[in-house]
């Protein structure tokens, strides 16, 4: 771990004081005629690593994205350290946010994403330095150094010049982990990080990830990794359908699981 | 017995010398091309209606040369309007605002049906429409009459028609309006081609719709709409011999076929200007080239083998970057 580069500390900043950085209420989501969301009901308390498994169009990436407002839910709410997403309640009745309020609202949310989706103009240190400057979170010269860092942190100190298409999967999952953190999220959303990658290139952008989760990062993670699932979630929610199957202590529920449909999956992935 | 492996060992096998494919198509045509050459190159020389040397004099004379400043000041600034506008069009055209994008429709819709020759006589003839262009409040008059005061004016400034469309003006937005409904679509082919991916990324660090399209969507729309873009400046360059019927005079093709009535010697300034377009045309394709390469930075197939290159010769120690330039 390089010095000066560390997570902001969790524990105790939810506004709420119960201790949650995301609270799902019933959660609706439907595209068209297919409902993939069906009332989903969860909570992450500060600080803990939030594993979300499930068999592909369960709707686990759906309700990633509707943490951070990419997707609007039909019904439902999310609170994101107390913050109602992407609404206002008065009155009795929900307002839309605008649109910079609702980028407002992102900005303390981290998101990586399965193909990266780095910023393919720029170099990596650009990739890194170019939100919290454009946003005014930080002077330039500022932001370079704390981008440097970052960077150093996920191993490629040696890359800043570069530009994303010259690096390998691996190491451009790092540099978009990086990206999120420059912005200094109080969340980390990752969808499916490590699905795009080459097999012998997961371990490094685990690494990384587990390194987050010892800082106190607080995470959601979607992933097929079960054995990252084991070692590093404090939390395991298993969907399916559109709803929460089983949830609970990681290596309780990947040991013995109760539902029939939990014991169908693991037997398929483990 | 095992077997013997002896790879290492063995000598190198003696590099390959075979007879390669001959092939007589190519001379015949290299003998046909020849012929047709030789042909062209005696006509130029032999035909006294090139009169080579009255062109070549009256080629460079100084109204042809500010006309070819008319056409290259036309070229520019109607570009510009066309590249400015096409970008706010296109943006419009892919708003989330019905009324934008209604809009933006018509305006490209009006603009790429009436041909530009007929645009800029249009321009020129605005005139007729108002003989002075005011700005202030509008149907200030009949507000007046509402309120029964008689000739109610509430304007701020305005221009004589006459003063303001002149010509050039008048060719100007003729040829850089209609050039906008053009540019709106390739545009909007560009910013349509950048992963959707690149937009969500940008809004998960917190980005507005106006900063992510400047900074991240834009740049790498150029890519795409850089090459059609150099095609349609080389349109506009020959386009704007159309003004002459705005009128304008100061332009290229009106002076040299001025010059070419005037003294009876119409074709060798027809040859003039067609001289003077491919020397215009190549200096357009040398400036898109530079372009093309400034905006393909991290993608495409030739930047990314140049920026692997830089990248393999940082990781040596520099040694290998000349090698590159």
């Amino acid at each position: 771990m390089t010095d000066g580069v560390t997570v902001p500390a969790q524990a105790g900043t939810a506004s709420t004081g119960d201790g949650l950085m995301v609270r799902a209420e019933q959660v609706h989501k439907s595209f068209g005629p297919l409902e993939v969301l069906r009332g989903i009901d969860l909570e992450v308390r500060a600080g803990e690593v939030c594993c979300l498994l499930g068999p592909s169009g369960s709707g686990k990436s759906t309700f990633l994205r509707c943490v951070n407002h990419l997707e609007k839910i039909n019904a439902g709410r999310i609170w994101v350290d107390g913050e109602l997403i992407g609404y206002r309640e008065r009155g009795g009745k929900l307002h839309e946010l605008r649109e910079s309020e609702v980028a407002a609202q992102r900005r303390v949310i981290g998101m990586v994403f399965q193909r990266f989706n780095l910023f393919p103009h720029m170099t990596v240190l650009q990739n890194v330095v170019e939100a919290p400057v454009l946003l005014g979170r930080e002077k330039k010269a500022a932001a370079r150094d704390r981008a440097a860092a970052l960077l150093e942190r996920v191993g490629l100190g040696g890359k800043l010049g570069n530009y994303p298409s010259q690096l390998s999967g691996g190491q451009q999952q790092r540099v978009a982990i990086a990206r999120a953190l420059a912005m200094r999220p109080k969340l980390m959303l990752f969808d499916e990080p490590t699905s795009a990658l080459d097999p012998e290139l997961v371990g490094e952008v685990l690494d990384v990830m587990k390194d987050l989760a010892r800082d106190g990062m607080t995470m959601i993670v979607v992933t097929h990794e079960i054995g990252f699932a084991r070692e590093v979630g404090d939390h395991l929610v298993f969907m399916d359908e559109g709803v929460v199957v089983e949830q609970g202590d990681p290596r309780e529920v990947i040991a013995n699981p109760r539902h029939e449909r939990t014991r169908a999956f693991l037997a398929k992935v483990l | 017995m095992p077997v013997k492996t002896e790879t290492p060992e063995r000598a190198r096998p003696e590099p390959i010398r075979a007879v390669p494919v001959r092939h007589p198509g190519r001379w015949v045509a290299v003998a046909v091309i020849g012929v047709l050459v030789a042909m062209f190159v005696h006509l130029l020389v032999t035909n006294t209606a090139f009169n080579w040397s009255f062109m070549a004099d009256e080629m460079f004379r100084p109204p042809i040369v500010a006309g070819l400043r008319g056409t290259i000041a036309l070229l520019v600034t109607s570009m510009a309007i066309g590249i400015v506008g096409g970008v706010v069009i296109a943006v419009m055209r892919l708003s989330a605002n019905p009324i934008l994008r209604g809009v933006s429709w018509t305006y490209t819709w009006f603009f790429r049906a009436v041909p530009r020759l007929v645009l800029a006589i249009l321009f020129g003839n605005l005139g007729i429409l108002w003989a002075r262009i005011e700005f202030g409040l509008p149907f200030d008059r009949q507000i007046g009459a509402l309120f029964g005061i008689d000739n109610f004016e509430a304007r701020l400034f305005g221009f004589s028609a006459v003063d303001i469309l002149t010509g050039f003006v008048a060719g100007m937005l003729a040829l850089g309006l209609s050039e906008a409904a053009y540019m709106a679509e390739i545009v909007r082919a560009g910013i349509q081609s950048v992963d959707e991916g690149q937009t969500e990324a940008a809004q998960a660090l917190g980005m507005t719709r106006a900063q992510i399209l400047r900074r991240i969507v834009l740049p790498q729309a150029m890519r795409v709409v850089v090459p059609p873009t150099g095609n349609e400046t080389i349109a506009m360059l020959k386009d704007t011999s159309l003004v002459a019927f705005v009128p304008v005079s100061a332009e290229l093709f009106f002076q040299l076929r001025a010059v070419g009535s005037r003294s009876f010697q119409v074709f060798p300034m027809l040859v003039a200007a067609t001289i003077w377009y491919l020397l215009l045309t190549s200096v357009l394709l040398v400036g898109q080239y530079y372009l093309e390469r400034h905006f393909s930075k991290g993608v495409g197939r030739s930047g990314q083998a140049r920026l692997r290159l830089r990248g393999l010769a940082a990781e040596t120690g520099g040694g290998a970057s000349e090698v590159i330039r």
